[in-house]
């Protein structure tokens, strides 16, 4: 079901959290609210999953008007950063607990408790407590709880903040799979911009309480609006106004001057294994770098003290 | 081996500290009250003052633990969960009973409900009676037995955080179904606990029920109450048997729960 936010303000104290915000979800979409800590991304997903009551605005969900609705009305799957397992209970009946609120009958919550410990592939441990669980499997619990009542829109706040990289990237693959099977419209709360484009098909960057640009993954990338979403999407050169992205940098032999390319002298070589991250300084003194491939660093020989060729890209000035 | 004393060193400090204090002194007791064997003991204890007095002692805790639960837990989720100006202050009146004497809450509750009190003609021209019977006993216990369940279960939902509750929420839980099923089973060790606490104090309390009870024999007489009144009257096989069952009621008290929770933390295997 679809989402719509309209010019929501939130504050806490003298500080603003969200400042007249309005988002649009589409229905079966799969969004990422994107930003530093503090740029109100967490809040306005509690806002909308009515765990935060917003000063001004409205919240709807599937065309109805849900501002001034309890949570528990809500029909929202939430799955907290650190999972808010229930830990007196077994895995079984942290994910029957929706349902059995509801006073669904034995019959009904087994077949459905069953059915969603498959899908998050933890069948067999449902008698397991939440203590004995990784942190990966506790992550798969807690979307399996909020999915057990068929809510209308599913809300991850940071989903994968908690947990090391190699069950992270895991786990993103396996979402993105999972809402491509369930197609149930979902939000979710990152503060990594690889992680929103690897997962989401629209994202919306935030910062300081603002939403500076909504888009998909490649718009933001391509066409950011501002400095701020330029430099928050991907790495950057700042040569004065000027940014630049670093694999836009072409590195040509020393003398080759062609096009406009100017010389460089290589500070420093860092391999970082796939990409080769090469510092170097212009002749007016002022230090970039730029991303080049393995091959690239192995044909040119670089190492530092060298001098070769940069060619830089037209750079992006935001006014 | 200078090593193996320094660490025995504050054993022993703390050890014949808690012996000084507590041990020899509750010996002393079992000692002077079994010297003479049994048979006095049993007669003292089966006195009929002395088994009213049990008796009431008994009926006092069975009423003033539940309350005191219930208030209790609710008012740590007031301090804790509650968004109202003032918490600071509720936090602060909920250790009144910690500083104020007891004699001194005995007097106050005179003061108010006694026959020359604020209520006193009000309650009088409704035939109630709280001052020298149960109601002001059950008064005077439950107020200073408190702050228990509430100062345990504070920090205990304190540590357990919003989410689980949050989480129930939206998942259609009712508050109080998220109560029933999250947040008390997650706080109930402090509950158990702060309701231990109570219960030995329920049980021991004396200055203020001394009080507002008038200890009548037989009538409003509690079991720390006879000890004395026994002790008073150089009925020194009396006050001691009385003062074993006293502190064997606390033991057991103390055993059940330690029973109980060991049992339930089997079970849950948290």
């Amino acid at each position: 079901m679809a989402i719509e936010v309209h010019n929501v303000t939130k504050r806490f104290g003298s500080f603003t959290a969200l400042d007249d915000v309005s988002v649009t979800v589409k229905d079966g979409a799969l969004m990422a609210l994107l930003g530093p800590s503090g740029s109100g991304k967490s809040t306005l997903l509690r806002i909308i999953a009515g765990l935060e009551t917003p000063d001004a605005g409205n919240v709807s969900i599937a065309g109805q008007d849900l501002t001034a609705a309890p949570a528990r009305t809500r029909g929202v799957g939430f799955v907290f950063q650190h999972y808010a397992p229930f830990k007196h209970m077994t895995v079984y009946d942290n994910v029957a607990f929706g349902l059995t609120v509801r006073r669904a009958s034995k019959n009904e919550v087994n077949e459905r408790v069953g059915e969603l410990l498959s899908l998050v592939r933890l069948d067999g441990l449902a008698k397991r407590y939440p203590s004995q669980l990784s942190g990966g499997q506790l992550q798969r619990m807690a979307l399996a709880r909020a999915l057990a009542p068929q809510p209308k829109v599913l809300l991850l706040d940071e989903p994968f903040g908690a947990l090391d990289v190699q069950v992270r990237g895991e786990l993103r693959e396996w979402l993105r799979r999972l809402h491509e099977e369930i197609h149930v419209t979902t939000i979710f709360v990152t503060h990594d911009q690889e992680e929103a484009m690897d997962v989401a098909g629209q994202i919306v960057v935030m910062n300081g309480g603002r939403i500076e640009q909504t888009g998909t993954p490649r718009e933001l990338y391509e066409q950011p609006v501002n400095e701020f979403v330029m430099s928050f999407i991907g790495p950057v050169n700042r040569l004065g106004d000027a940014l630049l992205r670093p694999h836009d940098i072409q590195i040509l032999p020393g003398g080759d001057f062609a096009s406009g390319a100017v010389e460089a002298l290589v500070r420093r070589v860092v391999h970082l294994g796939f990409e080769v991250r090469v510092e170097l300084t212009l002749p007016d003194g002022r230090d970039i770098w730029a991303q080049v491939t393995r091959e690239t660093t192995a044909e040119l020989e670089l190492e530092e003290g060298q001098i070769l060729s940069a060619r830089l890209p037209t750079p992006r000035l935001f006014a | 081996m200078a090593v193996s004393v320094r660490r025995l060193g504050p054993r022993a400090v703390g050890l014949t500290y808690l012996l000084a204090l507590l041990g020899a002194p509750v010996a002393m007791i079992f000692y002077r009250t079994f010297e003479h064997g049994l048979a006095p003991v049993w007669n003292a204890v089966t006195q009929p003052n002395a088994i009213h007095a049990f008796w009431l002692s008994v009926e006092l805790v069975a009423i003033v633990v539940p309350l005191n639960t219930v208030f209790g837990i609710g008012i740590a989720l007031l301090i804790e969960r509650g968004r109202f100006r003032g918490r600071a202050l509720l936090g602060l009146l909920l250790d009144l009973p910690f500083a104020i004497s007891p004699v001194v809450v005995g007097l106050a509750l005179v003061l108010v409900y006694g026959r020359t009190g604020w209520f006193g003609n009000w309650l009088t021209a409704h035939g109630i009676q709280v001052i020298f019977s149960i109601p002001g006993m059950v008064l005077a216990t439950a107020f200073v037995s408190l702050p228990f369940v509430a100062r345990e279960t504070v920090p205990v939902l304190h540590e357990l955080g919003t989410d689980a509750e949050q989480a129930a929420a939206t998942l259609g839980a009712s508050a109080w179904q998220t109560f029933r099923r999250v947040t008390l089973p997650a706080i109930r060790w402090g509950v158990v606990y702060g309701v231990v606490l109570t219960t030995a104090r329920a049980l021991g309390e004396f200055g203020a029920v001394s009080i507002v009870s008038g200890r009548l024999e037989g009538q409003t007489q509690t079991l720390p109450l006879y000890v004395q009144d026994r002790f008073e009257n150089f009925d020194t096989t009396g006050a001691y048997a009385a003062a074993v069952v006293l502190a064997l009621l606390a033991f057991a008290t103390l055993l059940t729960m330690n029973l109980l929770a060991r049992r339930t933390r089997r079970d849950t295997a948290v």
